[in-house]
């Protein structure tokens, strides 16, 4: 039996960038491929949304194995944007998600500018897309100068380039990367350029030695850190962007593991969470999690998820 | 179908340097095929290794005393392992199961050699049984690196026409490797397929002896996985399609199990360079 979120007397749903969702709990880029793995265990339609792999232009390889090291409370990761190319996704995946009648938000990433406005372009008037989320910070790129999150200016091309080639009303997402000094003047300047929203974070760069080789235990030497070992620096981030940008919509993520966890993205200002990691551990854990946000707000008599979102800016505001 | 399921602990027995760990599995027994494997959670929710460790499916048990059962053998070597090592009876273990590809089975009742090395050897057991259930002769070959190490030899015996069993040093068996013996197991079955389950340089002996010989070979790989279950995308090996492209499959789902013939085992850690999508100057 997949597994689908309890009934709840408690209002989960949520609004994102003028869209509503049922469940605040979306699948995390490149932690659900494109759905179909996860739906033998969840049914994929019932959680918020599903958010697809990042997908290029063309088809990709990715890196060389190793690609993942087992670090305390998470991983790190290289595997390169291994993907089918936007064509193929489109014929495949995104009409499989369509057919399944799953709500898809789709990642997408370009080795350049016009790339990006390329692949973006490519999903028009598709359905079932309900929104694009605009990775510019996969941290697994050979130059640092691509990570365009690292970068105001950069990563506002991109955006200005993405929003170039969409409809007006196709919600855009800038996915951000923690590994900057400002995170809110990234956040602002991709917002100025066209985002109608943020998801945040991505991962962390980092690395592991080999202690028997003495050499970076991932062919690509560094990778993306992720699970619970990041969700403070997560937290702190959708927290600081929350306080500066009162208002745009912020899709939060980084190490959420259960309810509890969920539930202080929500309070920092995240108006939806993504859950990456920890589906490699519980493949459930998109309805689990929805379910443990669910109980703990009955037990404190919550009626609504809205009503704690924001809530840790509270004490700024009196 | 997959399941996620929150068993306990049968029973824990040292076996050699391994560990046989029964678990309850639910339905997991009924939907087993061989060459399935299962994930296997370290340590509860609250653990800091997050990632689930694969094992292969050694038996089953549909309907025993506590319902449907299954085996897998450990081989202590890191955190993960040894805190499977150490579970006691009764204790908590989640898996999810059955994943992967099982083995091929050949269609005709033809003769099949098995090579295990080492406590890879566990999925070949089932096999045999499904193979001589089909009227396939089965010859067993058994290595690892000394006596200890090997696994799996008094119930291959009951099983097999013959036994063959090679270590490194010459404790058990003829001293060498697999591959020493696999020749003439090849030739006195007169075998059309070996299958090999093993260290990734035992299965590339194995599947450039079989191909010398002109027969089939089944390799299941070991590739270090995060997820078991086609998410992840970290245990990719390049493997050469029906339609002659070498892609990057993912062993969890695509495999574990590939024709030996289809694996460029001297390119695995690399992307050879007519792979499918393989990075060309200009992109990252």
């Amino acid at each position: 039996m997949k597994r689908v979120p309890q009934k709840t007397s408690v209002d989960m749903s949520t609004s994102v960038a003028k869209l509503n969702f049922l469940s605040p709990v979306f699948t995390a880029s490149g932690c659900a491929a494109a759905g179909k793995e996860l739906d033998q265990f969840i049914d994929i339609t019932s959680i918020g949304a599903v958010v697809t792999k990042s997908v290029m232009l063309n088809p990709r390889s990715g890196r060389a194995t190793p690609r993942m090291a087992e670090t305390p409370s998470g991983m790190l990761n290289g595997i390169g944007l291994q993907g089918p190319g936007i064509d193929d996704f489109i014929e495949n995946d995104l009409q499989w998600l369509q057919q399944k009648g799953a709500r898809t938000i789709v990642s997408i990433a370009g080795n350049n500018v016009e790339e990006f406005g390329k692949v973006a372009d490519k999903l028009r008037d598709i359905p079932g897309v309900v929104g694009i989320e605009v990775n510019i910070s996969c941290p697994n790129v050979e130059n640092r100068g691509q990570v365009f999150a690292c970068d105001p200016l950069s990563a506002a091309d991109v955006i200005y380039s993405v929003r170039r080639n969409v409809s007006a009303n196709m919600p855009l997402f800038a996915k951000l990367s923690p590994d900057v000094t400002d995170i809110t003047a990234i956040a602002k300047s991709v917002v100025k350029a066209g985002a109608d929203g943020l998801s945040v974070i991505n991962t962390l760069l980092g690395m592991v030695i080999d202690t028997d080789t003495f050499l970076p235990r991932l062919s690509g030497k560094t990778g993306g850190l992720s699970g619970p070992a990041i969700r403070p620096v997560a937290v702190r981030c959708v927290y600081q962007i929350r306080k500066v940008l009162p208002d745009i919509p912020i899709i939060g993520m980084g190490g959420i593991r259960n309810g509890r966890d969920a539930i202080e993205f929500f309070a920092a200002g995240a108006n939806a969470i993504s859950v990456g990691t920890t589906v490699f551990n519980d493949p459930e854990a998109c309805v689990r999690i929805h379910d443990e946000v669910a109980e703990i707000l009955q037990e404190k008599s919550i009626k609504s998820l809205s009503e704690i979102i924001n809530a840790a800016h509270r004490e700024d505001i009196s | 179908m997959p399941i996620v399921h929150k068993g306990t602990v049968v029973e824990n027995k040292k076996v050699g340097s391994y560990f046989v760990l029964t678990a309850t599995a639910a339905e997991i027994p009924n939907e087993f095929k061989p060459g399935n494997f299962v994930a296997v959670a370290i340590g509860d929710e609250r653990s800091s290794l997050i990632l689930r460790r694969a094992f292969s499916i050694y038996q089953v048990n549909d309907r025993g005393v506590y319902g449907g059962t299954i085996d897998i053998v450990v081989s202590p070597h890191g955190p993960g392992t040894d805190y499977l090592a150490n579970l006691k009876r009764n204790d908590a273990i989640n898996l999810v199961g059955p994943l992967g590809k099982p083995f091929s089975l050949p269609k005709d009742p033809v003769p099949c050699v098995l090579v295990g090395g080492g406590y890879g050897a566990a999925p070949l057991f089932t096999l045999a049984e499904a193979l001589t259930a089909r009227g396939c002769r089965v010859d067993f070959i058994l290595g690892a690196s000394t006596q200890e190490k090997l696994f799996g030899m008094l119930e291959a015996r009951r099983i097999s026409t013959s036994l063959s069993v090679t270590t490194n040093d010459g404790t058990a068996g003829q001293m060498g490797l697999v591959t020493d013996v696999l020749p003439d197991a090849i030739k006195k079955s007169n075998a059309a397929v070996v299958y090999a389950c093993g260290p990734m340089k035992m299965l590339q002996a194995v599947a450039e002896v079989a191909a010398l010989h002109g027969i089939v070979s089944q390799t299941s790989v070991e590739e270090s996985m995060a997820c078991g279950i086609g998410v992840c995308m970290t245990c990719v090996l390049p493997i050469i399609g029906d339609d002659g492209v070498t892609r990057m499959l993912r062993s969890c789902v695509d495999g574990p199990a590939f024709r030996g013939d289809k694996v460029r085992w001297r390119e695995i850690g690399q992307i050879p360079d007519d792979t499918y999508g393989a990075p060309v100057p200009g992109n990252h």
